[in-house]
């Protein structure tokens, strides 16, 4: 069965060569059926492979060797198991639902870049199987480049706004800082056990000495940092929202944000070989989290505040992660694909009706006119605050149970950043869809709902989003937490602590309850009088990110500008320009002096003749003085 | 008579002939110092030549060693023969050309 891999990833390349190739002569509906089918086709296998790891295992399938040197190989295999196939799942069935969705979100578009935004995608979803079926670092580091090329592609797709560009730039430059500390990972792997593949690196982590497995897996969370948008190379992710709105769904959900999520859990024999890196995960995803959750209270761009609650989440993920609750941010990377994905789309939808609106001062009241988008936005944003029995309180209480075995502080401020989320996220649910309509006339006028190319990927995912916590419900709420006995031949448990039962439900229902007052007081606050106004005094901060944005201009891109304009003006034209136009000038004048001995006169050049010849004489004749005087100058 | 007295004869012949050169401008007397550079070179070998020879016969009547230097002077008296005649053909033309046999006047290529 595992012999059928090759197709998983085969179909999203082939529908990205169609669509790349034929862009100017297929019709859209081609373009969208070739597009979508290619990931169903992807999805469709993903599940028989999932089905067939489920029941024999998983395993390695080799094709051919990529690298080969002497003793050094490196195959171009896949792996296909318990991680890798529930993975395959998340992006390829997610994958198609924004698929399906993008046909008709992106309709307006005119067909040659309707088969341009297709094939990108297409090729994303590529990449990013890729990235995940590798059976060793350097297949999933050509998965790795791949997304963030097509992240930088989808980013800048309307690309005639230069801001766009730029937030494509910021993309790019930004996972280009993360992909050398993976790189500089793979090299040390390399130099230290010879070898890249998983399943050898795993069994030979053992002989790492402590400083190796620290420097690799630091090196390793560098990478994911870059990727996954973590403190301090996150800022390019809410950038990234100049992207059409299925694109920052498939970023933030199936694709791209989550790869560093899985190459941590990929690696976990060498995380756990290194304590000191998974206080350092775990540190900087719960800084990240809650960052990123207090910009996000003063957000009022639809997508910003999605964009940021990302980043918060994917900080939830990487505290699972460094306090060793592998299962737990594997979890919530599924969840979070859920209803982020849900969210987004949610959010597109709004976008769509409100004729390209983002911000959501000018909503308010769209519950009567969008009801589908109404019932599944509101289904996704209670799973990502995390009330029962939606999925997000299955996962995020895994993670926070477990960081609370590791240190309560942990758990404090894990809950905490819970109780902002859901704060947020009813903020922005009350803006949009709760009170008054703010808009223009014009805009409430054509206020409609999304056809249902769109409306059903939503409504799938809020089947999902409330039911896909149902595979992990942990064993104290009478649960078997069939997730965690699937992925448990991958992943260490051994670092995981068990806490008393009754703890775990205090733990819990501390949380929720946070959660419930936050959205109580949310919805209370915003749905009647939602702040209009700039946000003043600390909001301002806020509202401004922190000024992280502007701090970073301050210390890294205005002193680079700075020397690069001093290197062009000073070093450049002086330095290189000087020397080069020096020789220039300095063999012309010397010829010009050299001329004035062609005086013409054969008295002249007797003389210097003579002179010559007088000048080799001596030459001849006191040779062993003049090599004597010259080893004594040099 | 010891090889110096010849040395120093072509040493102050050949000094001579390059002072003229050097210093006159008249086409002939150039001429006339160039010839005596060559003669001063001619009665070098001529004298290094018996100077040989004149070691070689003392222990074997029948040796040839050092004569190629005089052969040598033959060859160079043939070559500035013509030369001579060459070198006189242009100051001739030269003096018709510009009523004159100063050297200096040859510099009309000049520029």
């Amino acid at each position: 069965m595992s012999k059928l891999v090759y197709l998983v990833p085969l179909f999203p390349l082939i529908g990205f060569l169609i669509n790349g190739l034929g862009r100017k002569s297929l019709s859209k509906s081609l373009i969208g059926i070739i597009g979508s089918g290619a990931i169903l086709a992807s999805f469709v296998v993903s599940l028989v492979l999932f089905f067939d790891v489920k029941a024999h295992g998983g395993s390695v399938v080799s094709y051919f060797n990529f690298i080969d040197v002497e003793s050094f190989k490196i195959a171009f295999a896949f792996q296909v198991d318990q991680l890798s196939s529930l993975f395959l799942l998340i992006i390829t069935g997610i994958g198609f639902l924004i698929h399906l969705y993008s046909t008709s979100y992106m309709h307006e578009e005119e067909p040659q870049h309707f088969g341009r935004y297709f094939a990108y995608l297409n090729l994303f979803v590529f990449s990013m199987l890729l990235l995940v079926l590798g059976a060793n670092y350097v297949i999933m580091f050509i998965g790795w480049e791949g997304v963030g090329l097509c992240s930088y592609l989808l980013i800048g797709y309307w690309f005639k706004n230069e801001n766009y560009n730029y937030a494509a730039k910021k993309a790019f430059v930004m996972n280009r800082i993360g992909d050398l500390g993976f790189l500089l990972a793979v090299f040390w792997i390399i130099t230290r056990l010879g070898t890249t593949n998983y399943a050898d690196v795993f069994a030979n982590a053992a002989h790492l000495s402590k400083f190796d497995a620290t420097v690799i897996t630091t090196l390793l969370f560098v990478g994911a940092m870059g990727k996954s948008a973590q403190i301090p190379l996150y800022t390019w992710l809410p950038d990234a929202m100049a992207g059409p709105t299925p694109v920052s769904a498939l970023i933030h959900a199936a694709t791209m944000v989550t790869a560093g999520i899985y190459m941590i859990a990929r690696s976990n024999a060498l995380y756990s070989l290194a304590p000191f890196t998974q206080h350092l995960v775990a540190i900087i995803g719960l800084a990240t989290a809650l960052f990123a959750a207090t910009i996000a209270i003063k957000q009022n761009d639809i997508k910003k505040v999605l964009a940021y609650s990302t980043v918060s989440q994917l900080g939830y993920m990487f505290l699972g992660l460094g306090v060793g609750a592998y299962t737990g941010a594997v979890f919530h990377v599924m969840t979070h694909a859920f209803f982020k994905a849900l969210l987004f789309l949610g959010a597109g939808s709004v976008i769509h009706a409100m004729h390209h609106e983002q911000d959501i001062r000018m909503m308010g009241g769209l519950k009567k006119k969008l009801p589908i988008t109404h019932i599944t936005f509101l289904l996704g944003c209670l799973a990502i605050a995390g009330i029962p029995p939606f999925s997000g309180f299955f996962s995020k209480d895994e993670i926070l149970a477990a960081a609370y075995a590791e240190s309560p502080i942990y758990w404090g401020v894990g809950v905490v950043t819970a109780g902002l989320t859901a704060f947020y996220m009813f903020r922005l649910y009350a803006t949009t869809f709760l009170g008054q309509f703010r808009g223009t006339h014009e805009q409430e006028h054509h206020l409609h709902e999304s056809p249902s190319a769109m409306t059903i990927p939503l409504v799938v995912l809020a089947i999902l989003s409330v039911l896909g916590g149902m595979v992990g419900v942990p064993e104290i709420l009478g649960g078997h937490h069939e997730l965690h006995h699937f992925l448990s031949p991958i992943l260490t448990t051994e670092h995981e602590h068990h806490i008393e039962h009754n703890v775990e439900f205090g733990l819990m229902a501390a949380s929720v309850i946070l959660a419930a007052l936050a959205i109580a007081f949310a919805i209370g606050r915003y749905s009647k009088k939602p702040e209009l106004n700039d946000a003043n005094g600390f909001g301002k901060v806020l509202a401004n990110k922190w000024y992280i944005d502007e701090l970073y201009d301050a210390i890294v891109v205005r002193p680079l500008n700075a020397i690069a304009t001093f290197l062009k003006n000073i070093i450049e034209k002086s330095g290189i320009d000087g020397i080069v136009n020096g020789v220039g000038k300095l063999v012309n004048y010397s010829s010009r002096q050299l001329r004035l001995l062609q005086s013409g006169l054969v008295g002249n050049y007797i003389l210097i003749m003579v002179l010559g010849i007088v000048v080799f004489i001596l030459i001849w004749f006191y040779d062993t003085t003049i090599l004597r005087m010259i080893g004594k100058i040099f | 008579m010891p090889i110096q007295y010849y040395i120093y004869l072509a040493l102050a012949l050949f000094s001579i002939g390059i002072i003229g050169v050097l210093v006159r401008r008249n086409a002939i007397i150039v001429f006339m110092c160039i010839e005596l550079m060559l003669n001063a070179v001619n009665l070098l070998l001529v004298a290094f030549s018996k100077m040989h020879h004149g070691v070689a016969y003392a222990t074997d009547k029948a040796s040839t060693v050092g004569i190629d230097g005089q052969l040598f002077v033959f060859f160079i008296m043939v070559v500035a023969a013509a030369e001579v005649s060459v070198g006189l053909a242009i100051i001739v033309m030269l003096y018709r050309n510009t009523h004159s046999v100063d050297v200096n006047f040859l510099n009309r290529l000049k520029n």
